[in-house]
């Protein structure tokens, strides 16, 4: 496939294991085991209890909208406006991501909607989560 | 009172756009105003601070020795931050004068620094690949929830607009100054649902220098002293999408109720407010979070006029970043305008301003500095 013209994450060492888990079709949260937060973006430690006794969560995948934009400035690796999108996690952590098989307008995102993640390959070797309508035919 | 006082403030002689000066030059264009505006010269500053260009790139350019040096950047608030941390300074005697001088090529991008987020870096991973183009697809993201969760029409967020415009009108130096409607901000051109161009920031070229001392040497100079109040200071997140709160800026809650103890005030004894605008949302939520308004009660407070002029609280009297002038890193002009407005010779002069409460914005809602200006050394 064409690689995508997304600008692509480059990995750490502290968060290989979030794009090891998105190509294997995993969203990988992280929880501490001392106060049971849990979080994201990765890191190797407790940002609530600065705890290094931290484990791998897979997440449910399950979220809502909690807010977007619809950028209308053309960007050369989307086919006219299209939704930034803030989902917030059903397990707490909130990410930002696009929101796919679905049309990019406000009667469309609907705040608060159900949405599922789903994973695109950009064709180098990253797996991006995204997030699909519950129930939208993909 | 912290004990320390402006006696020099000044911003670059133009305005706009300014292609025939490189960034640097901005710098020291606004230095040399605000050196003259002193009395001082290069020679007479011990202390520097500036973020966007490197402390040492301007020392060496402006023929200055310091003693002390500050080169906190943490975007558009960071001059906030360097008066706070001056005021230490200056009481603490590791220094005796400090020049703070901001510059921005932002329009013309002449001998310009980037910005861009490396894609290693934690908004470089789990921001960049959805497609973001700098702020106004980035600050303005928590706005719909906002919305949703108070009620707020486009309607109310097209006044924020409209409203600083009336203020820009009576600035001549104020990029834009025709008068606007609600319904001219509403049919402009849409940059980022539910963001219109007329509530995104101007993008122009400019800068802005503040020199400060001790209290108890600001009679000397030739200009009346504007005394330091208090400050405040705090950062959040260097990702819009790891904010604690949507609807609130944790680094506002800190910062402002800081500077206001800090100072010793309430909130009515403020006589004029600005609160830093990159987008029309930003004095919704600095209203609310410096406690002028209760959650949710800023859009009406906004469209009731409150802060138009004549209004009880005038807030952004410049015109504001939506008006007046946006360079990138607004916030200098917004202390400038805060010390004009103490001194009595803003263009659009709100009478007996004797406490100015100055709220600035870094990054995108990452951090948060507050000055409070007063006429009195208290």
């Amino acid at each position: 496939m064409t690689e995508s013209l997304r600008t692509l994450p480059v990995p750490t060492p502290e968060t290989q294991h979030f794009w090891d888990g998105t190509r294997d079709g995993e969203l990988r949260l992280q929880q501490c085991s001392d106060c049971q937060h849990t979080y994201f973006p990765p890191r190797p430690f407790c940002p609530q209890c600065s705890s290094r006794d931290v484990r791998i969560l897979v997440a449910s995948g399950r979220g809502t909208l909690e807010s977007y934009v619809i950028n209308h400035r053309p960007h050369k690796a989307f086919d006219g406006p299209y939704a930034i999108a803030l989902v917030a996690l059903e397990e707490g952590p909130r990410m930002m991501s696009n929101i796919v098989g679905c049309e990019q307008t406000p009667e469309a995102l609907q705040l608060d909607m159900p949405l599922q993640v789903t994973f695109e390959d950009t064709g180098s070797d990253i797996h991006l989560p995204m997030f699909t309508p519950t129930g939208a035919s993909s | 009172m912290t004990g320390v006082a402006v006696v020099g403030a000044a911003e670059t002689t133009q305005l706009g756009k300014i292609p025939d000066l490189s960034q640097i030059q901005l710098h020291a264009d606004a230095a040399l105003n605000a050196m003259a505006d002193a009395g001082l010269k290069a020679k007479d500053i011990d202390g520097i601070a500036t973020a966007g260009s490197r402390p040492t790139d301007l020392a060496h350019y402006l023929g200055i020795t310091p003693t002390w040096v500050d080169g906190t950047a943490v975007g558009g608030c960071s001059f906030m931050l360097h008066v706070r941390h001056a005021v230490a300074a200056l009481n603490s005697g590791q220094c005796s004068t400090v020049l703070i001088t901001h510059g921005e090529s932002g329009r013309s991008g002449i001998g310009r620094e980037g910005f861009a987020r490396a894609p290693a870096s934690l908004s470089g991973q789990f921001e960049m690949p959805y497609g973001p183009m700098g702020p106004p697809t980035l600050f303005t993201l928590p706005v719909l929830r906002y919305m949703k969760d108070y009620g707020m029409r486009p309607e109310q967020l097209a006044m924020v607009a409209v409203v600083q415009r009336q203020w820009a009108s009576m600035n001549p130096r104020a990029s834009f100054q025709e008068l606007i409607t609600v319904e001219d901000v509403l049919a402009s051109k849409m940059i980022a649902y539910p963001f219109h161009l007329l509530e995104c920031c101007l993008v122009t070229d400019g800068g802005g220098a503040l020199i400060l001392t001790r209290a108890d040497r600001a009679e000397d100079f030739p200009q009346p002293p504007v005394y330091i109040s208090g400050t405040g200071e705090s950062v959040e997140t260097p990702m819009i999408s790891q904010m604690q709160d949507l609807t609130s800026s944790r680094a506002f809650s800190v910062a402002g109720p800081a500077a206001m103890a800090d100072a010793k005030i309430t909130h009515s004894d403020v006589d004029h407010l600005m609160v830093y605008d990159a987008f029309a949302h930003l004095p919704i939520y600095g209203l609310e979070d410096l406690g002028f308004c209760k959650r949710g009660e800023a859009p009406d407070f906004i469209w009731a006029q409150n802060t138009a002029p004549g209004g009880s609280l005038p807030m952004n009297t410049n015109g504001g970043g939506l008006s007046y002038m946006h360079s990138g890193m607004y916030g200098m002009y917004a202390m400038q305008e805060s010390v004009r407005q103490i001194r009595g010779t803003a263009a659009a002069q709100v009478n007996d301003v004797n406490i100015s409460l100055c709220l600035g914005v870094g990054g995108m809602f990452g951090a948060a500095g507050c000055v409070v200006f007063a006429k009195e050394p208290g």
